[in-house]
């Protein structure tokens, strides 16, 4: 395996093999894995009734749309971008859900209807970033808006209500008794590490994020790549929305306001460098458990959640002191 | 002198003064290329003034461009800044949270500690500052990338305002109060006068001392400015907290303006502000850009989004437009750009 300074940067903190399994191999990942255990018990001792069943099912089924995104999120920011227009395409792809569905469109034409309409949102997006070379945080912060507006322009600012009952099977439905959102944010966190831990691309990826220009001396096509990381996070954002937009009976147009926030939070208080070239799709899955436990812990510690958002972003604070003294030290 | 003949590489004083021609003809070409840009976005001005003029009668209206000089002086305020912070290769994006924050400080200091409507107003001030410092200590002292940081704070400052004021909003201040936003001084809107004064300060700031040589150093290379002795984290830390102190007074105008300090004041002004900045032509990666052309995109903007109020069109789908007008403009740029380098 070549050195990338990504590598370099795991050999210099001691790990001697890349993670190339299954399994995390590093620390980086542990840091949310510790304060979110550490949560956990802090509810274990004050307030057990947490850890019913139903308690521990509903935040598992409430994240899982953050948890798909988050897959697509974290490829993208490995890969040295960004992408903080996934709340309007979030409501773009569950508005074109909610739409096909309520027109009585067959389940798997609905299916590929929004997962296609995300890969062309990110297409969009990916296609400025690689080709026009434009800043990625202006290109999603232009279409942030750009979505958005397009989605109150289409749907007038009415609701879709009045969703069939096949299609609300995909967020309310069980399979073996496990919730359908469940089975599709595990299928996707596995595809995402098989991607980034299995195939050449996904190494590229983080070659890419380690170091752009040795990348592309190293013969790696980094504006393809980097495309498709736009587009695969689209994706995503598409099979997110068709979790989200089954789950309740029907969609606004206000959907997935500051979501790009909850999912860029959940990325790095996993331990994702917001720089790109060093993470995991595992410290993706901690940080949102981690953030999707907090709402009910508030809860259960009967504080307002006007503070929610507060809360959130010291995580992110949180998140990147560890990164930013590590690297004032040297 | 008394060096050996070889050493004394003899010059005559017409190379000496034919190269000093040469070099002050190549500045001189420089200044006109670096004023294309300006220039540009000044034909788009005219054009876009023609073409909302020719649409609407109102628009040439005296009592409509008092109005968009009062919906832009905010946006203004807070994008002079912002100029300052892309220029050294930073980002704000919790200026139009901690609008939000620094009017609830002022509307609970006004409300509850019954301080006169001036003295709240110093309160917001005093937030905004605070807001700013906590987001330039992080950044410029702690070495955290400046987006994660006010992405963070984006999402702290409006929450603070959400949770202290309850989600509530507070209104009934006195009629004093509507000086700033609602009088005038002679034909112009106060905060249009407030917003001249400040282009004016930061204008010269940036290119008349040592502070702005240091913010296009530091976005030209930090290492080398680093290295030149130039105070890297000082100049970075106080770029921020004038991005605060600016947010409060955006405030402070703002709550003027409407008569009511809401906890989701200016919610989503960050996109308009940084549009405004970029679109002016200042480069997102830092070092080259400035105070004139962040003036000339706030123009554009506002001109813009008046002009699309007049013709009809829906405040809610101007996001599109304007959106894809600051991509688009980015990308001309960078091929521009791409194409000298």
């Amino acid at each position: 395996m070549t050195e990338t300074p990504a590598s370099a940067e795991r050999r210099r903190e001691g790990m001697t093999t890349p993670p190339s399994g299954f399994v995390p191999r590093w620390q980086r990942e542990y840091s949310a894995l510790a304060v979110l255990f550490a949560l956990l018990l802090f509810l274990a001792i004050t307030r057990p009734a947490f850890f019913s069943a139903d308690n521990l099912r509903d935040i598992l089924v409430n994240n899982s749309y953050v948890m798909i995104a988050g897959v697509g999120a974290t490829i993208v920011i490995l890969a040295a971008g960004i992408d903080i227009s996934i709340g309007s395409m979030l409501a773009a792809c569950a508005v074109t859900a909610g739409d096909l569905a309520h027109r009585g469109t067959p389940l798997w034409l609905v299916i590929l209807a929004t997962l296609a309409m995300g890969a062309f949102l990110g297409l969009v997006n990916g296609g400025f970033v690689a080709w026009l070379n434009v800043p990625p945080i202006i290109v999603t912060l232009g279409t942030l808006s750009i979505y958005r507006g397009a989605v109150i322009w289409y749907t007038q600012g009415v609701w879709i209500q009045g969703l069939p009952a096949s299609f609300l099977f995909l967020g309310q439905g069980t399979v073996w008794g496990v919730p359908v959102p469940v089975w599709v944010a595990a299928g996707t966190v596995l595809a995402g590490v098989l991607f980034l831990q299995k195939t050449r691309c996904g190494r590229h990826i983080y070659a890419i994020g380690g170091n752009p220009l040795a990348a592309e001396l190293a013969g790696i096509r980094v504006n393809r790549i980097r495309l498709l990381t736009y587009v695969i996070s689209g994706m995503s954002v598409g099979l997110s929305a068709l979790v989200y937009a089954s789950r309740f009976s029907q969609i606004q147009s206000n959907t997935g306001i500051g979501f790009e926030l909850l999912v860029i939070t959940a990325v790095v208080v996993g331990g994702t460098n917001i720089f790109g070239g060093v993470g995991s799709i595992w410290g993706t899955v901690c940080g949102v458990l981690l953030l999707g436990a907090v709402d009910p812990a508030l809860a259960y510690r009967h504080i307002s959640s006007y503070w929610e958002g507060a809360i959130q972003g010291c995580f992110i604070l949180f998140g990147i002191s560890g990164d930013a003294l590590r690297t004032r030290k040297r | 002198m008394a060096f050996p003949a070889t050493l004394c590489v003899p010059e005559s004083d017409d190379t000496v003064k034919t190269e000093a021609i040469q070099r002050i003809r190549a500045t001189r070409r420089l200044r006109w290329s670096a004023f294309a840009r300006e220039l540009l976005l000044l034909a788009l001005l005219a054009v876009l003034c023609a073409i909302f003029a020719r649409l609407s009668p109102q628009f040439l209206d005296s009592d409509n461009l008092r109005e968009i000089a009062r919906h832009f002086s905010e946006v203004g305020l807070m994008a002079l800044p912002q100029t300052y912070v892309i220029l050294t290769s930073g980002i704000d994006l919790s200026v139009g949270s901690l609008l939000g924050l620094s009017s609830v400080a002022l509307g609970l200091s006004f409300e509850h500690l019954k301080w006169p409507f001036w003295e709240a107003a110093g309160a917001a001030l005093g937030v905004g500052a605070l807001g700013g410092a906590v987001n330039g200590l992080a950044i410029a002292w702690w070495g955290m990338p400046a987006l994660v940081v006010t992405l963070a704070t984006l999402a702290i400052y409006r929450g603070l305002a959400v949770g202290i004021s309850s989600g509530r909003s507070i209104t009934d201040f006195p009629d004093s109060s509507s000086w700033l936003g609602q009088g005038t001084i002679g034909p112009f809107p106060t905060q249009f006068l407030l917003l001249v004064a400040a282009v004016i300060l930061a204008g010269a700031a940036l290119y008349k001392s040592p502070f702005g040589r240091y913010i296009y150093a530091i976005g030209g290379n930090e290492t080398a400015s680093r290295l030149g002795g130039v105070p890297v984290d000082r100049t970075r830390f106080l770029v921020y907290l004038l991005s605060g102190l600016a947010s409060g007074l955006a405030a402070v105008v703002y709550v003027s303006r409407l008569g009511t300090a809401r906890p989701d004041a200016g919610s989503g002004i960050e996109l308009d502000v940084i549009s405004a900045v970029v679109l002016g032509g200042t480069d997102v990666a830092g070092g080259d850009g400035g105070i004139i052309g962040t003036v000339l995109g706030l123009l554009i903007l506002s001109v813009l989004r008046n002009g699309l109020d007049l013709i009809n069109f829906p405040q809610e789908r101007q996001p599109v437009v304007i959106g894809a007008l600051l991509i688009t403009a980015i990308a001309i740029d960078r091929a521009v750009r791409r194409r000298r380098a």
